[in-house]
């Protein structure tokens, strides 16, 4: 089975593509690694490889999780499945 | 697999001050900018001498100049380095920085170009580096236990593949040669930005944590003194974000993966310093790839791993950089970059002790003599850190 995406910790607001010409409507094989879990996701938008999606609705000025750590903030409201970055997140320091 | 590592061994050179090296590089090191065109003519005149030319060396002062002289003795001092010829537009820093390298017992001669010009000293120079290079290809190899091995990392255009499975196959075969009694290290100050907490609880002890934390919030003053906006043109590079990565602080976790989940920070280093004792240190530097790979060189480092996601293409004059990629798309399209390949790791095809092994098996290749990719391609990156301006 392919693995379209990677999600480091179930706690992370995101996964990471690990695969080239991902297309939105695309239904997602993801791997939780600490977990050693599976989940599935339909892609909303055609996402990069090493781009990330959100993996569950993520709401303007809500923190975003990573390694089950803060990696920044969201100045846009971001849906489920959608690409996530520099568009919608930005950092919390400098 | 398993591979014993209190049984492993590699073939190199014992030097002069007793440490192990894999390269048996006989160096020509000018002082300063002036001295380069110089240095390149010897290089030119005697077959397997290498020049190591580079942009500074005048009008430094303090702090700066310090910095400048240790790295300078430190690539000399290298272990897997032979014998240094050094080139310099006047005696005074020229002797200085022979006067460094040859407390390490190694061979080194210095020449002044002022009152001779440049074909004089191409001329006497070249006779030494011709005496050096036949004096090093004399020396034979011996073996011994890798736990001599000084292994360096730092990744470069790194992207979201670098924390997921790149950088943790460094912290992989970091905890292993951790537990063996190595010496290692690893630095990037700013790009621990977002993760400092988690190196500081990692520190051995309280002192060391603080020393941390100070060189850390010291590198923070200096960005937040001189930056026009949140940084978001330089860090997270454009690389980064063309490869996912969208924060400091999304960047600097996946980068501390590379110090693993056992070791402790057993000690800090300022730029261009030498370990004391084995363990794993953490060195205040830039983040710039060939700035603090050049500063691992100048430190005594002999190996080089560098976790890369979007492809850099790196290497050292005098220390092998070994390059691994978990990324499927810069495996397929920059694999003669790429020595060990871990994208296995993303599809469930390969666990991370396998990929940490990998990653051994490829360091104690490379410590016996096989050449890495950046050695092939001729990468020699070279790049002095300066600390502020001349005088």
């Amino acid at each position: 089975m392919q693995i379209h995406f990677v999600v480091h910790d179930e706690g992370d607001s995101v996964g990471v593509v690990v695969v080239e010409g991902l297309k939105a409507g695309t239904r997602l094989n993801g791997w939780i690694m600490d977990q050693d879990k599976m989940m599935e996701f339909d892609a909303k938008s055609d996402i990069p490889i090493g781009h990330k999606l959100a993996i569950r609705p993520i709401a303007k000025g809500d923190t975003i999780m990573k390694y089950g750590t803060d990696i920044g903030r969201a100045v846009a409201d971001i849906g489920a499945g959608e690409h996530l970055h520099v568009h919608n997140v930005k950092t919390k320091r400098w | 697999m398993g591979l014993n590592l209190r049984d492993a061994s590699f073939e190199g050179w014992r030097r002069e001050n007793g440490r192990m090296g894999v390269r048996n590089h006989v160096i020509i090191l000018p002082v300063d900018d002036l001295s380069n065109a110089a240095a390149e003519a010897v290089a030119n005149n005697i077959k397997g001498a290498l020049a190591i030319p580079h942009a500074y060396g005048r009008l430094q002062f303090g702090a700066d100049l310090d910095l400048h002289f240790r790295t300078l003795i430190g690539t000399g001092t290298n272990p897997n380095v032979a014998g240094v010829i050094v080139i310099g537009i006047e005696p005074g820093w020229t002797g200085k920085i022979v006067e460094g390298i040859a407390k390490s017992g190694k061979p080194v001669e210095g020449f002044a170009i002022e009152q001779n010009g440049d074909i004089n000293t191409i001329a006497s120079a070249s006779r030494a580096a011709y005496r050096l290079v036949k004096h090093a290809s004399k020396l034979k190899k011996t073996k011994a236990p890798l736990v001599e091995l000084w292994v360096s990392t730092k990744c470069g255009e790194s992207d979201t593949t670098s924390g997921l499975a790149s950088c943790p196959t460094v912290g992989n075969s970091y905890d292993k040669l951790w537990a063996n009694g190595n010496t290692l290290v690893f630095g990037e100050t700013s790009e621990i930005t977002g993760g400092e907490h988690l190196v500081a609880a990692r520190c051995k002890t309280p002192a060391i944590r603080d020393q941390f934390m100070a060189m850390f919030d010291r590198y923070q003053r200096v960005i937040e003194a001189n930056k026009t906006n949140d940084l978001s043109d330089s860090q997270p590079t454009k690389g980064n974000i063309e490869g996912g990565l969208t924060t400091i602080e999304e960047k600097a976790l996946g980068n501390i993966t590379k110090i693993g989940k056992k070791c402790t920070v057993d000690g800090v280093l300022d730029k261009a310093e030498v370990p004391t004792h084995s363990g794993l240190w953490f060195m205040d530097s830039s983040s710039a790839a060939a700035e603090m790979v050049t500063l691992c060189a100048a430190s005594g480092f002999a190996v080089h791993t560098f976790p890369t996601g979007q492809g850099n293409v790196i290497g050292n004059p005098i220390l092998p950089v070994i390059k691994l990629t978990a990324n499927p798309r810069t495996q397929r399209t920059m694999s003669e970059h790429i020595d060990v390949d871990v994208t296995g790791l993303l599809q469930k095809q390969m666990n991370m002790d396998e990929a940490g092994e990998a990653l051994l098996d490829c360091i104690l290749r490379t410590a016996d003599g096989e050449l890495t990719a950046a050695e092939l391609l001729g990468h020699r990156e070279f790049s002095l850190t300066r600390l502020y301006e001349s005088a």
